[in-house]
C-alpha cells in the first residue's frame, strides 16, 4: 500500500518546490562578496583626471557605491531615487562610471544632475569584475571597514531604498 | 470578426470539452451506454471547433489582421507568407491553440480507430482526453488569449523573432506537439483501465501503437529541434542541455521505456502496474515541459514570454492532472492482478533492466534541470547545472542500457540461458571489441569513450546480423526469402529503430572524436585549410532580402585541387527589431559536414571567420530519423491493424462463399 | 648561385603569402581560453557559455582569462578568481560541496535503487506466484464440493 504512494509523495515535493519556484528570480545572480572586503582599486575621477579615488580613503565611512553609465536605460530610471537619496544626506553615495565615454557620461550628469562627491572612471570594466558587476545599474553598501554589506542588482526604487538600504546604513552607521 | 468567431468556437469547444469529460466517465461506471455514447461525437465536435479557431487565426496572419494582439506580436508586413503561418505557434498563446488542436487531432483519431475497443474503455479514454482539454481550453480563455484585440490597431507588426524565421521553424513545434500530445493518448488508456480495473494484457496490446507513433513523432520533432539548432545558431552545436530540451528528452526517455514496458505486458502479461504508472509518467513529464518553458521558473534560450499568473495556471493544472492520476494509481493498483512469472535473466528482467536504466536517466535529467532551482528555493545559494554535468552522468546510464540492446532480442521469454547467450554473441562481441580497439589506432585518434562509442554502435549492429540469422536459421519455409517473410514487421521494426540508435552513436562520436575548427582573418583571396579541404575567402557583398540587409559572403571550397563547394554565409539585420543575425553556410555530405560561420569584419576589409569540419555529423539526425522509421514499420505489423480492416478482408470471403451456396 | 639562395630563402614567405591568420595572436592560449571557457557560463545571455557569447561582458572576461592565462595561472586558479566574484552560478560544471552532493550522487542513487527494486519485485512476485500454486489445490476441492452440489440438486 505504501509504495503505490511514493510517486504522489514524490510528485507532491516537486510541486511545491515548483511552486516556491514562482517567486523567485532564476536570472538574479546574488553576490558572494556580500559580507567580504570590498576589491581594492586606484581610479581616475571624472571631473579631475589627475586625482584618484579608492575606497581605502573612505574606510570610517559608511557609503554607498553605485556603477552606472550613460548609456544605460536603467540607470536614468533610478537617478531620480539617488538624487532624492543624497539630498537627505543620510548617506553619500559614489559613483563609478562604468565603460563609458568622459564627455557623454559628463553631459548626462549635468543634465540629469549629479548625486555623487566623487565619480570614478572604470573605462575598462576591469574593476567592475572585481566587484562582480554584470549589468549596470548595480550598488554596494559598504561598512567602516570597508566591508560590503548588500547589493542591489538593477535600478534602486524608493521602496528599497526606504526598507532596505536606509535602516541598513542607520545599523552600520552606529557601529 | 473572424478572430471573434476563433474566439467563440473555442468557448463552445470548452463546453463541448465539459461535456466530454463528464458524461461519459460516468456513463461508464454506471453503465449508462446513452451517456457513453457522448464521448464520440463530442471529441469529433470538439475536433470541428478547434480546427475552426485554428483557421480563424490562420486567417488573421494570413491577412496581417494587425488589430489582433497576438499577431501585431508576433508577426510583420514584410514577413514572407510561410513564416506568418508559422508564426501562429511563434509565442506562447498561438503554441497553446496548436497544442490544443493537435490534442484534438489524436481525440479524432481516436475515435476512428478505436472500434474494436470495449465501449466504457472507449468511453472512459476520450473522457480523460476530454478533461485535458477542458485545462487546455480554459487556460486560453483565461489567461492566453490567442484572439485578444489591439485598438487600436497597430500600424506594423513587432515580427516574428529572426531566429524563427527558419523552415525548422515551421516543422519542429508541430511534429514535437505530435509527440507530446500523443503521449496523452497512453496517459488515456493507462487511466481508462485503472478506472475499469481491466489491466491485462489486452488493454497493453491496444495501447502499444498510440504509444509507439506519439514515440516516433517526438523523436522526429527533437531531431528537428536540433539539426535546427546547429545550422541555425551559428556555433555549430547540436545539444545544450538546455531546459527546454531537457523537457522534451524526458518525455522521450519515459517514452522509450514505455514502449519497451508495454512489450513485456502484452507479450507476457507480467509488470502491467509498473507499465500503467510509465505512461502516467510520460504524460507528466510532457506537462510539466510544458510548465518549465512558460513559468519563467528557469532561463532558458526558449523561453516564451513568461509571467507568474500563466505559471500557476499551469501548475494547478499539473497538479490536478498528474495528483489526480496518481491518487488513482494508489487506490486502483494495489488490486491489479500479478502477470506471468519470470526469471530475473530473461528477455523481461533484461526490458525491465532497460526500463530501470532509461528512468534513472529520466530521473537524473530531472534532478539536474530543477537542481538550480532546489537550491534556490531552499536558499542554499544559485548553481548552473550544465553540459558538463549532463554529458558526465548520461552516457555511464546508458551505456548500459545501449548493451543490453544487443543481448535482449536474442533472449528467451521467461528464462534465459546465460551460457547459451554468451556462445551466440562471441563472434558479435569480439568484431565489437577489436573494432574498438583498432579503428582509433587506424585514424591515429584515441580516447577512452571514442572506443566506447564505436563499440557500442558496432556491438549493436553485429547482434543485429547475428538476431537476424538466427531467425533465418530457425525459421519456417523453403528459403531464406520464405522464411524472411514470414517474420513480423514488429521485429523489422525494433531492429531498424536499434540500428538508427548505432547510426547516431557513430555520429556522435566521430564528430565528437574529429571535429576540428579555426577562428581566422580572411581578407580576399586568402585562403584557410581545414579537414583537408581549402576555403578561399571571394569578397562579400551587399544583398537585400524580403524583410532583411545582409552582408554576403563567398567562399570556394576545394580538396586536393578539385573544386568541391562554393558557400555563402551571411551576416543579416533584420529591420523591424534592428536584430543581426549570423546565417551560417552548411555544405552537406554523407560523410562530413563543411561549415563556415561569418564573424565581424575588422578594419582593414578583412573578415573573421569561424569554420567547422564536422564529420559524420548528419548520421546523428540520420540515426533519429532511421528510429523513428522503425517505429512506423512496427506499427504497421499486422496484428494492430485496425478490426473493421481485418473484418472487411475476412467478409468478402464469406460473401463469396455466399453467393456459390445461393447459386 | 646567390640569387638561388636568395629565392629558396623567400619561397616559405611566398607560399604563405594567400594564407589566411588565425583571429587569435597565440592560438595555444587561445585554445587553453576555449577549453575553459565552454565551461563558464555567460552571466548576461545566460543560456550560452562564455566562449561563445558575444555579449560586452563576455568578451571582457574573456580578455581577463587571456590575462590571466599569459601570466601562467592554473586552470583552478582561473576558476576561482571568476568564482570569488560571481559565485558558483559562472561554473556550468557544479562543483562537488555538500549542497550539490544529491546532484552528483543522485543518478548513482537512483540506478541502485531502481535495480534494488526490480529484484525485490521479482523476488516477490516468485513467492507470490508460489503461494497462488497452493490455492489451486484448494480450488479442486472447491470444484470437487460444488459439482457434489449440482449433482444433489
Amino acid at each position: 500500500m505504501n509504495r503505490f504512494f511514493l510517486p504522489l509523495t514524490i510528485f507532491g515535493i516537486m510541486v511545491g518546490f515548483l511552486a516556491v519556484g514562482l517567486t523567485l528570480n532564476p536570472r538574479e545572480i546574488p553576490s558572494p562578496l556580500v559580507g567580504k572586503a570590498a576589491p581594492q582599486f586606484s581610479l581616475p575621477q571624472l571631473h579631475d583626471q589627475d586625482k584618484v579615488f579608492s575606497p581605502e580613503e573612505m574606510k570610517g565611512q559608511v557609503w554607498l557605491l553605485n556603477f552606472w553609465a550613460s548609456w544605460c536605460s536603467g540607470c536614468k530610471t533610478e537617478h531620480p531615487v539617488l538624487m532624492d537619496l543624497a539630498k537627505s544626506g543620510e548617506v553619500s553615495i559614489y559613483g563609478m562610471d562604468y565603460k563609458d565615454q568622459k564627455d557623454e557620461a559628463l553631459t548626462w550628469l549635468k543634465r540629469w544632475g549629479n548625486p555623487y562627491p566623487i565619480v570614478a572612471v572604470d573605462a575598462a570594466g576591469r574593476v567592475g569584475i572585481d566587484y562582480g558587476v554584470y549589468g549596470v545599474p548595480e550598488t554596494y553598501v559598504i561598512d567602516k571597514q570597508g566591508v560590503i554589506r548588500y547589493k542591489q542588482i538593477g535600478p534602486l526604487d524608493d521602496e528599497t531604498v526606504a526598507k532596505k538600504i536606509i535602516p541598513l546604513v542607520k545599523e552600520l552607521q552606529a557601529k | 470578426m473572424i478572430p471573434e468567431i476563433g474566439h467563440f468556437a473555442l468557448i463552445l469547444a470548452l463546453c463541448v470539452a465539459l461535456v466530454q469529460g463528464s458524461l461519459p466517465i460516468y456513463g461508464a461506471a454506471v453503465g449508462n451506454s446513452a451517456l457513453m455514447a457522448v464521448a464520440k461525437p463530442a471529441a469529433r465536435g470538439q475536433f470541428l471547433l478547434v480546427l475552426i479557431a485554428f483557421g480563424c487565426l490562420a486567417y488573421a496572419f494570413a491577412q496581417k489582421d494587425f488589430s489582433v494582439l497576438y499577431v501585431a506580436a508576433t508577426s510583420n508586413s514584410q514577413l514572407p507568407l510561410h513564416y506568418r503561418l508559422a508564426a501562429i505557434w511563434g509565442a506562447h498563446e498561438g503554441s497553446l491553440l496548436l497544442w490544443t488542436f493537435i490534442l484534438t487531432i489524436w481525440m479524432f483519431a481516436v475515435t476512428l480507430f478505436s472500434s474494436h475497443l470495449p465501449e466504457t474503455m472507449r468511453s472512459r479514454i476520450l473522457g480523460v482526453m476530454g478533461l485535458v482539454s477542458v485545462g487546455f481550453l480554459l487556460f486560453m480563455l483565461t489567461v492566453s488569449n490567442p484572439f485578444e484585440r489591439l485598438i487600436p490597431a497597430a500600424a506594423e507588426g513587432r515580427d516574428l523573432n529572426p531566429l524563427l524565421q527558419d523552415p525548422g521553424m515551421v516543422m519542429h513545434p508541430p511534429m514535437l506537439y505530435m509527440g507530446y500530445v500523443g503521449f496523452s493518448v497512453a496517459f488515456a488508456f493507462a487511466l481508462a483501465a485503472l478506472l475499469g480495473g481491466n489491466l491485462d494484457a489486452a488493454w497493453a496490446r491496444w495501447s502499444r501503437p498510440w504509444t509507439t507513433v506519439a514515440w516516433c513523432f517526438l523523436t522526429v520533432g527533437i531531431a528537428l529541434g536540433s539539426g535546427w539548432a546547429y545550422y541555425e545558431l551559428g556555433w555549430g552545436g547540436w545539444w545544450f542541455w538546455d531546459p527546454v530540451e531537457n523537457a522534451s528528452f524526458m518525455p522521450w526517455l519515459a517514452g522509450t521505456a514505455l514502449i519497451h514496458s508495454l512489450a513485456v505486458t502484452d507479450k507476457r502479461g507480467g509488470f502491467k502496474v509498473w507499465t500503467v504508472l510509465l505512461a502516467i509518467m510520460a504524460f507528466s513529464l510532457s506537462l510539466l515541459g510544458t510548465f518549465l518553458v512558460r513559468s519563467g521558473v528557469l532561463t532558458s534560450v526558449h523561453a516564451f514570454a513568461t509571467d507568474p499568473k500563466r505559471g500557476l495556471f499551469i501548475l494547478a493544472f499539473l497538479a490536478v492532472v498528474i495528483g489526480g492520476s496518481l491518487v488513482l494509481y494508489a487506490w486502483r493498483a494495489p488490486r491489479v492482478g500479478l502477470g506471468g512469472g519470470f526469471a530475473a535473466v530473461s528477455r523481461e528482467g533484461m526490458l525491465l533492466a532497460n526500463n530501470v536504466l532509461l528512468v534513472a536517466a529520466m530521473g537524473s535529467v530531472l534532478l539536474g534541470t530543477l537542481y538550480p532551482l532546489f537550491l534556490d528555493a531552499l536558499d542554499l545559494g544559485k548553481i548552473s547545472v550544465g553540459p558538463p554535468y549532463f554529458d558526465s552522468v548520461f552516457a555511464p546510464l546508458m551505456t548500459p542500457a545501449l548493451f543490453l540492446m544487443g543481448i535482449g532480442p536474442l533472449a528467451q521469454w521467461k528464462k534465459a540461458d546465460m551460457p547459451d547467450l554468451a556462445k551466440r554473441l562471441r563472434w558479435a562481441f569480439g568484431v565489437s571489441v577489436a573494432t574498438a580497439v583498432g579503428l582509433p589506432i587506424v585514424l591515429g585518434h584515441w580516447t577512452p569513450l571514442f572506443s566506447l562509442g564505436l563499440m557500442l554502435a558496432i556491438w549493436i549492429v553485429t547482434t543485429a546480423v547475428v538476431s537476424v540469422r538466427e531467425r533465418i536459421a530457425h525459421g519456417e519455409g523453403a528459403s531464406v526469402a520464405a522464411r524472411l517473410t514470414t517474420v513480423p514487421r514488429a521485429y523489422w521494426g525494433m531492429l531498424l529503430a536499434h540500428c538508427g540508435i548505432a547510426v547516431f552513436i557513430v555520429g556522435v562520436t566521430m564528430v565528437k572524436g574529429f571535429e576540428t575548427e579555426q577562428d581566422v582573418r580572411m581578407n580576399v583571396g586568402e585562403t584557410a585549410t581545414i579537414g583537408g579541404y581549402t576555403f578561399r575567402f571571394d569578397g562579400a557583398q551587399d544583398v537585400v532580402g524580403p524583410n532583411y540587409t545582409a552582408a554576403r559572403g563567398t567562399f570556394h571550397v576545394s580538396r586536393d585541387g578539385r573544386d568541391t563547394a562554393v558557400m555563402y554565409p551571411e551576416k543579416r539585420r533584420y529591420t523591424a527589431q534592428n536584430q543581426v543575425m549570423t546565417e551560417a553556410a552548411i555544405d552537406s555530405g554523407l560523410l562530413r559536414d563543411l561549415y563556415v560561420s561569418l564573424g565581424e569584419p575588422l578594419d582593414d576589409g578583412a573578415w573573421s571567420v569561424r569554420l567547422y569540419h564536422k564529420p559524420f555529423v548528419d548520421w546523428i539526425w540520420g540515426g533519429c530519423l532511421i528510429m523513428a522509421l522503425g517505429g512506423v514499420l512496427a506499427v504497421s505489423d499486422r496484428r494492430y491493424r485496425p478490426a473493421w480492416r481485418r473484418e472487411a478482408q475476412a467478409v468478402p470471403a464469406t460473401a463469396r462463399m455466399a453467393g456459390r451456396q445461393v447459386a | 648561385m646567390r640569387w638561388l639562395t636568395l629565392i629558396v630563402l623567400l619561397m616559405p614567405g611566398l607560399s604563405l603569402a594567400g594564407e589566411a591568420r588565425p583571429l587569435a595572436d597565440d592560438p595555444v592560449a587561445e585554445a587553453r581560453l576555449k577549453h575553459l571557457a565552454v565551461e563558464l557560463r555567460c552571466l548576461v545571455c545566460q543560456n550560452q557559455t562564455l566562449a561563445d557569447s558575444n555579449a560586452p561582458l563576455a568578451e571582457d572576461l574573456r580578455r581577463e582569462v587571456r590575462d590571466m592565462i599569459a601570466r601562467n595561472m592554473s586552470d583552478q586558479e582561473i576558476i576561482d578568481f571568476l568564482v570569488s566574484r560571481y559565485g558558483d552560478f559562472v561554473l556550468y560544471r557544479p562543483p562537488l560541496k555538500a549542497t550539490t552532493s544529491l546532484l552528483w550522487l543522485g543518478p548513482f542513487v537512483l540506478v541502485v535503487a531502481g535495480g534494488v527494486a526490480l529484484v525485490t519485485a521479482l523476488r516477490r512476485r516468485s513467492q507470490k506466484v508460489a503461494a497462488v500454486t497452493m490455492t489451486e489445490e484448494e480450488h479442486r476441492r472447491v470444484e470437487q464440493l460444488l459439482s457434489q452440489g449440482v449433482k444433489r440438486s
